[in-house]
């Protein structure tokens, strides 16, 4: 028992359960308290997982390496910034409840769990735990009735994604006897003696994973969650589930299934490819900005998934890059939709952007910057991650891969310089209200990071470079 | 393996027997040995001599959903605690712990519950 | 000879059953057939030597679940009958779905063999000689000691999850408050009390709370209560 190996979890699991107590107990209202209490507590387990040995753990359960360090630091960062833009936001919208917090502690420790995972087993339990909250808190604005659906569909398809993703473990444990990782890869090291019973379990972990990370054709939930949850919960699942969802992705691939690469290498190059297409084109009709960047989201995981298709090295890397750039842009552009509020009722349809320059010239330029990266031009930060990965793939001989990336990124900058062309040049709209302090917080971040990442990328490589040697080695 | 497993269910077999034995019989000998007049009337709801106003069938109400899913939760806190029961003497100082861990976790949901008000009844 | 009897009796059983649910036009028998299609998946289990799933099962899926399964039917508002039309209508796409996965299934059966080192990987399902619920519970708590607690804490965001999406304060209605009722002094007392003397004879007074006077109307939704 190397119970060490576990602080973050534990530290995590703890907290959640200390915080449900300080919530419940008073009789006043405690989502602050709380709230600052869930922070305080990621904060706490990333500096443990930061300082975490390597090492695996509970028979081999979970681990902890150069991986699970870079995915939790990841995963805490977004779940803390998820929380602070929920804070002004929820007490307007009277959703200051202080289960909210608690629930995004426990979505929060489900996504150690997976990216710590090591058998088929600590995986599910945690993507379990992670889903179980993450449904809650899609409806959580349960009064709305779109919100309610959202948590409806959610929990309906997610479901579905969970069962087909045990149907997939449970012929992979039948076929190779076991269900921990290394034995598994044990039991593939000759890829001709991997049967067809094994090639369908794993492509059946796929396409549940493939749901849980939203890729096309398994992202028909998306649009619809994304829209219908309050706009903090679909900034929190935008960010810290979507990094941990596609760290378990190349986990999985590239640990259990790495001699399989061959035959997973198909499946991920066509989700990749209609990922990265839809996104680009499904986006461009939406008027509802949540809802756009849905199918942003959805485009960006395509993007992600080109540098696990090119089951490289060098492509994990870029993955890795990517969905850390993924993440810390999304959250400042998610701080500005959280921020959108006129007269004391939040708005989400683009045209509600209008004439931002003129009324807040600040947000306006943060979300020009945000939008910029995300179509991918130099020198902001999501142009870094689009090059690694697509570099990645021409290297790896996936030309058509990079070609389609290119185009469909193209295509995706129509929409995102719409946004900004609204912004700057059309009428105002009205002013929005004033902003508050924590969304204002996260904005900077995250835009600060975009801005400057080109200038010391060195950091953020190397500890992809590193988690990559683990997570191959 | 399965075939003396399967013996010792042989007594449940034989009582599922009798008791399905027994209830064909009360509700074939009632068939059989009943004069059954049937006519419309006598199948109609019977509300104390009038005319049922709605459906039997109407909504229930949202909490006896709730009642019903902690049911469920504590139903399969106690199904993790029939091996743990059994194997107790096997498993040590460890297994004890973390099945008193597990208990705990849930009684702070159960601390959550009662001081929610859920396990009132209005 | 018995065990391959009852397999296929519980197996036909549970088929059957599992296309009753699917088919009936009641909901409520629909749930009904799920029950027996639990019973006999029970059934299943024991034969292939799995009690303590099999005992699990009627326990909890049966005794709680398809309980579950019963409000929920209750309280959707929904017609039904006019639902399944959409099932005639989807049922050859249906179908052909399940055709080919049926069709997949077989040619993964066609391959089908183990893994060369599959029996040496393969832990032993359980070891002689002890019941099967003893031999999960040697690994359960032990060796498993991580997942059971992440079990733990998946079972509390169910609880937190359905009080929050279901409770409500429900303003004008009368709760029961233990504290108070423990704490009324002097009301409530056990005397004494000569045989046919009435309260006043012994001077008892009663407090003159109008709760106190007038026993609450209770409502009654079912039978016939509130119909007089």
């Amino acid at each position: 028992m190397n119970w060490i190996l576990a602080l973050p979890e534990l530290v995590l699991a703890l907290s959640g359960l200390a915080i449900l107590g300080i919530g419940v107990l008073p009789k006043r209202n405690t989502h602050f308290a709380c709230a600052m209490a869930a922070v305080g507590a990621f904060l706490l387990a990333a500096a443990l997982a930061i300082g975490a040995p390597e090492g695996s753990a509970f028979g081999g359960q979970i681990v902890s390496d150069a991986f699970t360090r870079f995915a939790k630091v990841l995963i805490l960062i977004g779940a803390a910034a998820g929380v602070v833009l929920s804070l002004d936001y929820n007490a307007r919208e009277g959703l200051d409840r202080f289960e909210y917090p608690v629930l995004l502690v426990f979505a929060t420790l489900g996504m150690l769990v997976m990216v710590s995972a090591n058998d088929l087993m600590s995986l599910y339990i945690g993507l379990e735990l992670l889903s179980l909250s993450l449904y809650v808190v899609a409806a959580f604005n349960r009064d709305d009735e779109r919100s309610a659906e959202a948590g409806l569909k959610y929990f309906v398809l997610g479901a579905l994604a969970s069962g087909l993703l045990l149907y997939g473990s449970s012929l992979t444990y039948g076929f190779t006897g076991t269900t921990n990782f290394d034995r598994i890869a044990d039991a593939l090291s000759d890829p001709s003696k991997a049967s067809s019973g094994l090639v369908v379990g794993m492509v059946f972990v796929i396409v549940g994973l493939a749901f849980k990370v939203s890729a096309v054709p398994f992202h028909m939930w998306t649009p619809d969650v994304y829209e219908g949850a309050p706009t903090p919960v679909t900034a929190f699942f935008a960010a810290a589930p979507k990094v941990a969802a596609i760290g378990l992705f190349a986990r999985v691939l590239g640990g259990p299934f790495g001699d399989l690469a061959g035959q997973w290498q198909q499946v991920i190059v066509l989700i990749s490819l209609l990922s990265m297409v839809l996104g680009a084109f499904a986006a461009i009709g939406q008027s509802n900005i949540k809802r756009l960047m849905a199918y942003s989201s959805i485009g960006h995981v395509g993007y992600a998934l080109v540098g696990l298709a090119a089951a490289s090295e060098a492509g994990m890397r870029g993955l890795l890059v990517y969905m850390a750039i993924y993440l810390l842009m999304n959250l400042g552009a998610f701080a500005v939709l959280v921020a959108m509020r006129r007269q004391g009722r939040a708005v989400e349809r683009v045209e509600d952007l209008a004439g931002l320059a003129r009324t807040d010239l600040s947000m306006a330029v943060w979300m020009a910057i945000f939008m910029f990266s995300m179509a991918g031009i130099p020198p902001l930060a999501g142009f870094f991650g689009k090059m690694f990965v697509f570099k990645a793939a021409i290297d790896a001989g996936l030309w058509t891969l990079a070609i389609v990336g290119v185009l469909s990124s193209v295509v995706s900058a129509f929409y995102y310089l719409r946004i900004v062309k609204v912004m700057f040049f059309d009428e105002p709209a009205g002013a929005l209200d004033p902003r508050p302090a924590s969304v204002s917080f996260v904005m900077a971040a995250s835009g600060v990071f975009t801005t400057l990442f080109f200038l010391y990328p060195a950091p953020l490589v190397a500890a992809a470079q590193a988690a990559v040697a683990a997570l191959l080695g | 393996m399965t075939q003396p497993l399967l013996a010792d269910y042989f007594p449940i077999l034989v009582f599922l027997g009798i008791a399905g034995g027994i209830a064909i019989a009360m509700v074939g000998g009632a068939y059989l040995a009943a004069r059954q007049k049937p006519y419309a009337e006598k199948l109609s709801t019977y509300e104390c001599g009038f005319a049922p106003f709605e459906d039997t069938r109407h909504r229930f109400d949202v909490r006896f959903y709730l009642v019903a899913i902690l049911f469920i939760i504590f139903d399969l806190e106690v199904a993790f605690l029939f091996p743990w029961a059994i194997a107790l003497g096997d498993i040590g100082w460890l297994g004890f712990g973390s099945m008193m861990g597990f208990l705990f976790v849930l009684t702070v949901g159960f601390v959550y519950e009662w001081r929610k008000g859920a396990l009132d009844w209005e | 000879m018995i065990a391959a009897l009852s397999f296929y009796a519980f197996a036909a059983i549970l088929i059957a059953s599992a296309v009753m649910v699917v088919t009936s036009r009641n909901p409520v028998h629909s749930v009904l057939f799920l029950i027996l299609a639990f019973f006999n998946a029970a059934g299943l289990f024991l034969i292939a030597g799995a009690e303590f799933l099999a005992m699990i099962l009627v326990i909890v899926y049966v005794g709680a679940v398809a309980v579950l399964f019963l409000f929920v039917v209750m309280m959707l508002d929904i017609d039904f009958a006019q639902l399944r039309e959409g099932f005639q209508r989807y049922a050859p796409i249906g179908a052909v779905i399940g055709a080919i996965l049926l069709i997949e299934l077989f040619m993964v059966l066609a391959t089908w063999r183990f893994a060369p080192e599959a029996a040496t990987l393969r832990l032993n399902p359980m070891p002689s000689g002890v019941t099967n619920a003893e031999a999960l519970g040697r690994i359960l708590y032990t060796d498993n000691v991580f997942l059971f607690q992440a079990c733990g804490l998946v079972l509390l965001v169910a609880m937190i999850g359905a009080i929050v999406l279901t409770l409500r304060e429900r303003p004008g209605t009368r709760r029961q408050s233990i504290a108070e009722q423990v704490a009324r002094a002097g009301t409530v007392s056990v005397r004494s009390v000569p045989l046919g003397a009435g309260l006043k004879e012994i001077g008892i007074a009663r407090p003159p709370s109008p709760e106190e006077e007038e026993p609450k109307q209770v409502e009654h939704h079912h039978g016939h209560g509130g119909h007089h």
